[in-house]
């Protein structure tokens, strides 16, 4: 085998017989990676490592939450109070959610600028899609936990959607409740699954690395690697960037569990749940709220369901929806406006999913609605007939070793 | 350079999020006066005397309806007392105990470890003596309200004579910050309503100041130690990252 040489005898032992180490050598040490990834690159392996924070902090609330509809919210102000730096591990899981949402939806969205998604990387994409649907789920589950008056009614709006479903719909309702509404199986099942599907997603994120290593990192340029001047070694080079990434990171995230622990969080979930009191507004998490005002959108319920999946469903049948062969929008000028368009659409969606649904927020929410599905449905596959790419450099090294760096070069050379 | 332009956004993210605006708008778009608070802000703390002067209004004033389940005695240690001060406290009130050994439940005076006893032993009973409303729990007040300590200020100073033309419900008082302006709950704090061991003159809005000091305090009992670490985590990542920074320049120094 052509494998490292291990100067450490016993590493050189167990790897004859089990050759972990050569793996890890080749996956995370010499893994040829673009030259040329931006910052936007760090965001895969930051929504990892948050990952294992939340299932770290996770394991230890779930050591001292009690899942029972008369304990819950008790139990959790015991961790915020008695449990030693429970506060802290509280405040770092909560906000962590939060987190690993910004950075997975900066992940995706870098995707979709640089064409990630396109062959040969269709799967990756597609398991990555997943991976977010899994953490919806999650951290839906996760929320309705604390049993404060959003948890609750959180969980009630929610789980109600099934219902629009035809004939299953009711029987899919009454199996996530476990009765007849929100009640302490509800609760119980969804700790259960809230422990459970974090795991499913580390499973989903080895296939999605797994896949990612069969053709490496796409690249600012979109460009194929054309040989060894191309690519450097993950390590040290990547490992020490995602470092300094990480650290960035982390000094953001400290400031908000340190000093806005409850900026993203909702008043009345410091409300013990009560069945018999509706809050005034009810509101998801933050990152619900562009497919909530997707949702509300749509003046028919079942219509309005459709479209809510619907919005994450298209992201599926992306790679096949953009047919442009060329991968980099930075070489597509008008896929470059309309990615921007995109984008504060999902942001004004974001805000319109917090406000109340009546006037000038209805009709706004409507044709941020219309013109999300345009943008995938008529204005991608379209896209591709009417544009004329810019000429794209030949290989990843010429721009970089010229004058300057990165693309912009690359534009003027070829122009 | 892109790592200074994500770094400037991250400080000014933190910029943003940290900067209270003056004004803010209650659940209801009440707009609410902001106070200045000794708890507010990266390197707030609490004032000892305004806790130990709120614990005071919380006893002789509010706890009459309010209960405060998740207030132990032993916490009151936070507020400056020592231990036997906390002993005396929990020992001026009676604590239901037992079984026994015959089986009966009995009485006994407060120790450190129980929690503060609720005025009524269940809500029934608290909407019964209070015409039909249920006075809430006090210990999450601050966080449970949007901007809770400008809200509970200005809901306890901010009783008032209903405009023209308002009527208000039997039994309700008008009130200009309660989501509805109709509150069960009659104006709690009146001038000299208590009597300050350390001689600061008692006004109701000074009261008001007080309780709503001590209630920051039984939200968070820990929000000091946290920003007492926010501090030195922010202080330790900000180097760790500075460091980082260097070594990746150094590192693909040999790249471009």
């Amino acid at each position: 085998m052509s494998g490292p040489n291990f100067s450490n005898s016993v590493v050189r032992w167990i790897d004859h017989r089990l050759p972990v180490f050569t793996f890890m050598h080749h996956e995370m040490h010499e893994y040829p990676t673009p030259k040329n990834l931006n910052y936007w690159w760090n965001f895969g392996s930051l929504a990892g490592i948050v990952l294992v924070i939340l299932i770290v902090t996770g394991i230890v609330l779930a050591m001292h939450y009690t899942p029972h509809v008369d304990y819950a919210f008790q139990s959790v102000e015991r961790i915020m109070r008695d449990v030693n730096y429970g506060w802290l591990i509280r405040y770092i899981h909560a906000n962590g959610a939060s987190f690993f949402f910004i950075v997975v939806y900066i992940h995706i969205f870098r995707g979709m600028y640089y064409g990630s998604y396109k062959a040969p990387r269709e799967l990756l994409w597609i398991l990555g899609v997943v991976i977010l649907l899994l953490m919806m789920a999650t951290a839906f589950m996760g929320y309705v936990l604390p049993w404060g008056q959003m948890s609750f009614w959180g969980a009630t709006v929610i789980t109600n959607l099934f219902s629009v479903i035809p004939i299953v719909g009711d029987w899919i309702v009454t199996l996530l409740w476990g009765g007849f509404s929100v009640d302490n199986p509800t609760l119980n099942r969804f700790f259960s699954l809230h422990f459970l599907l974090p795991f499913v997603i580390v499973g989903v994120v080895v296939l999605h690395i797994v896949a990612l290593h069969r053709f490496g990192s796409n690249n600012p340029l979109g460009i194929d690697v054309r040989g060894k001047q191309d690519s450097i070694p993950f390590h040290p080079y990547y490992t020490i960037k995602d470092m300094f990434g990480l650290g960035v990171f982390l000094t953001i995230f400290a400031a908000v569990v340190f000093f806005l622990p409850n900026a993203m969080g909702h008043a009345d979930n410091y409300i013990p749940a009560n069945p018999l009191v509706t809050p005034a507004h009810i509101v998801p998490e933050w990152y619900f709220l562009p497919f909530y005002a997707i949702l509300r959108a749509i003046p028919d319920k079942l219509m309005g369901v459709l479209a809510m999946f619907a919005a994450i469903g298209v992201l599926f049948i992306l790679p096949w929806l953009d047919r442009s062969p060329i991968r980099s929008g930075t070489f597509r000028p008008l896929f470059k406006i309309f990615f921007w368009l995109l984008l504060a659409d999902c942001v004004m969606l974001t805000y319109l999913g917090g406000k109340p649904p009546e006037g000038v927020y209805v009709i706004l929410s409507r044709l941020g609605t219309l013109y999300y599905f345009f943008h995938f449905l008529i204005l991608l596959p379209g896209l591709s007939i009417f544009e004329t790419p810019k000429p794209l450099p030949r290989s990843i090294s010429q721009p970089v070793l010229g004058s300057g760096a990165g693309p912009v070069t690359a534009e003027k050379e070829n122009s | 350079m892109r790592a200074r332009g994500l770094i400037t956004a991250a400080a000014v993210i933190i910029a943003v999020g940290l900067t209270t605006s003056p004004v803010r708008a209650s659940g209801d778009g009440i707009e609410l006066p902001s106070q200045d608070w000794s708890f507010a802000g990266v390197f707030g703390t609490f004032d000892r005397g305004e806790l130990q002067r709120g614990f005071q209004v919380y006893k002789e004033v509010c706890s009459g309806c309010h209960s405060l389940n998740y207030i132990a005695f032993r916490n009151l240690a936070d507020l400056g007392f020592n231990e036997l001060e906390v002993k005396a406290i929990a020992a001026g009130y009676e604590v239901q105990d037992g079984p026994n050994k015959e089986g009966e439940m009995f009485n006994r005076p407060g120790l450190p470890a129980d929690r503060i006893p609720a005025p009524f032993p269940n809500d029934n009973a608290a909407r019964a003596s209070n015409g039909g409303a249920l006075p809430p729990d006090l210990s999450l007040m601050v966080d449970a309200r949007p901007d809770g300590a400008n809200y509970l200020y200005a809901l306890l100073t901010g009783y008032d004579d209903a405009p023209s033309g308002m009527t208000v419900a039997e039994g309700m008082n008008y009130n200009t910050y309660f989501p509805g302006h109709q509150v069960a709950m009659p104006p709690p704090l009146f001038d000299d309503g208590v009597e300050y061991a350390d001689g600061t003159k008692a006004t109701a809005a000074q009261q008001a100041r007080d309780i709503t000091a001590f209630l920051a305090w039984t939200t968070e009992p820990n929000m000091e130690a946290r920003k007492e670490m926010g501090v030195m985590a922010i202080l330790f990542l900000l180097i760790m990252t500075g460091l980082l920074y260097l070594s990746k320049r150094k590192i693909w120094a040999d790249v471009h």
